[in-house]
């Protein structure tokens, strides 16, 4: 197939072309500061405002609740480095879980070398958080509560709902990092108990370079970039106005057609699992069967190492990826598959396909295909799969 | 990422797979670090490596270095297959990112594991060998069972 066929859509989407127009005027048309008085600036500040409602009404949330970062990976960097400063006199206890995105477990290990104490609940081998644990590891010092949406790895969704009324039932903050969910899942931050919310535009249509981060009224939080009163005095920094429009128009587009997606990315993700499973063996799905976001499947193929099938799949124009230690850039392979409890050598051999509205099932026939060429040529190259034979 | 010569030996590696009852055969690494290489190796009479063919669990550096070592040492004498240093597969693969330079180590090792092995079945000393450290045989059992 000549056509690129991308499945990797939980890395980034590709910036709908509505977007893109809707974005075009802020920069050399309409391009005053938001900050500024006079009328031609103003237009700016009308711009950023309905961008901001239009996400507020998306999580049933109101608009002053809703700052605008330069990323998902901020947001959550501010939700948790600042809450925790905020809180610090009530308590230096944080919980989280042990599949996270980096931007929490990397911000949690900065903030143990500040003297707070984390504790990283466990998933099961779907890789949802085990509940009891959750509720079990809390203390009288213990301020939030952090875990994230949906994993960004296995697409497997938390209980979010069940931990929104733990963090409830004993007065306790919870954030949740929907960086993988929103505009893809429903969500009603009151609905679920949600008091603070990581989003980033480019994983749902939009650019790539902006975010929010929801903070529920009421809640103390520091700023955490100093300097003018934007947002509120929270984060400072001029308005990104064009790429702030660009968010509220993917927004727009991704809730208007949210079912419609859904079910087509639901279709094709049954048919991709159900035939890679048939007909190569030796094959996993990582995370949950069925509750997982509509987009992920995460295979797992035995004696295999997941960056040479990444590279096979490149020659043949299929754009995924892989948790492998070769393509994290460390020597152990994804921390969320060792968290499922898989052993190293399978977690080695992961693909992650994550789909769009945009793909197609002759994209996907024709990508189950090559996988199984790959899986086949590989195969036959690894040691351990020669052992294996020769054992059986 | 990567040099032409190594997709160039990633995507048509050269002699993959199998021999027959080989001389010595070498596997280093291990799967929990993502690497597992092994070499066998077909010596004549006169300590000429006749045939080596190789199989590798791995990214695609360590492919290419097992590919690319495979024909640097097919035709040499023991001797010279012993001088085969992990730099010279670099070198002949035009070069690797730094974090995949271990794959031409293991290279290096896979092919002294595998004269490791000729030299115990033959009971013959090979003048400057050492005993590999990295044999894989011991992490077996948890790579077939561990599923």
């Amino acid at each position: 197939m000549e056509k690129k066929i991308y499945l990797d859509n939980a890395a980034t989407t590709k910036t709908r072309p509505e977007v893109v127009e809707a974005m075009l005027p802020y920069f050399s048309e309409v391009y005053g500061n938001p900050s500024s008085v006079y009328e031609f600036a103003s237009q700016n500040k009308k711009a950023i405002d309905e961008a901001r409602t239009i996400i507020a009404d998306a999580l049933g949330s109101h608009s002053s609740e809703v700052y605008f970062t330069a990323s998902g990976t901020e947001a959550d960097n501010w939700a948790l480095v600042a809450t925790a400063e905020a809180y610090e006199s009530k308590g230096k206890h944080i919980i989280t879980s042990k599949i996270e995105h980096h931007a929490i477990l990397h911000t949690c290990e900065y903030l143990e070398k500040r003297g707070f104490e984390i504790t990283y609940i466990d998933v099961d081998e779907n890789g949802i958080i085990k509940l009891d644990q959750l509720e079990k590891a809390i203390r009288p010092s213990t301020i939030l509560i952090s875990v994230m949406f949906a994993n960004n790895e296995i697409g497997t969704i938390q209980p979010i709902r069940e931990i929104g009324e733990i963090a409830k039932r004993h007065k306790l903050l919870f954030h949740t990092d929907a960086v993988q969910a929103f505009g893809h899942e429903d969500i009603n931050v009151e609905e679920l108990g949600i008091d603070m919310l990581s989003a980033s535009a480019h994983k749902l249509g939009g650019p790539k370079g902006i975010g929010f981060l929801y903070i529920r009224k009421g809640i103390k939080i520091r700023s955490f970039v100093h300097g003018g009163a934007q947002e509120r005095g929270r984060r400072a920094g001029t308005e990104n106005v064009p790429y702030i429009v660009g968010f509220g128009k993917a927004v727009q587009m991704a809730l208007s057609t949210l079912d419609e997606r859904r079910k087509k990315e639901l279709e094709l993700r049954e048919h991709l699992v159900k035939r890679v499973l048939a007909e190569i063996p030796f094959t996993r799905l990582n995370g949950h069967r069925t509750n997982r976001l509509t987009n992920n499947v995460n295979f797992s193929f035995q004696f295999i190492e997941g960056e040479s099938l990444l590279i096979m799949l490149d020659m043949q124009n299929i754009c995924a990826s892989s948790g492998s230690a070769c393509t994290s850039g460390s020597l152990d392979p994804s921390h969320v598959l060792l968290a499922i409890g898989l052993p190293h050598e399978i977690a080695h051999g992961s693909l992650r396909l994550t789909l769009s509205h945009e793909n197609t099932l002759e994209e996907i026939n024709y990508t189950v295909d090559k996988i199984k060429e790959v899986v086949d040529k590989l195969r036959k190259m690894s040691p351990l799969y020669e052992d294996f034979v020769r054992k059986r | 990422m990567y040099t032409k010569k190594v997709m160039d030996h990633f995507s048509n590696p050269r002699n993959m797979g199998e021999l027959e009852n080989p001389s010595g055969v070498g596997t280093v690494g291990n799967a929990k670090c993502g690497d597992i290489m092994r070499m066998y190796l077909d010596i004549d009479d006169d300590g000429i490596i006749q045939d080596v063919k190789f199989k590798t669990f791995g990214c695609g550096a360590a492919i290419a270095t097992s590919s690319v070592a495979t024909e640097l040492v097919k035709g040499k004498t023991v001797q010279e297959a012993l001088e085969v240093t992990n730099k010279a597969v670099v070198e002949a693969l035009d070069g690797l990112p730094p974090v995949k330079v271990h794959c031409s180590l293991l290279a290096e090792q896979a092919i002294h594991a595998a004269l490791w092995d000729y030299a115990e079945k033959n009971g013959i000393k090979i003048e400057g060998l050492k005993k590999p450290k990295n044999d894989v045989h011991d992490h077996e059992e948890d790579v077939a069972e561990s599923y």
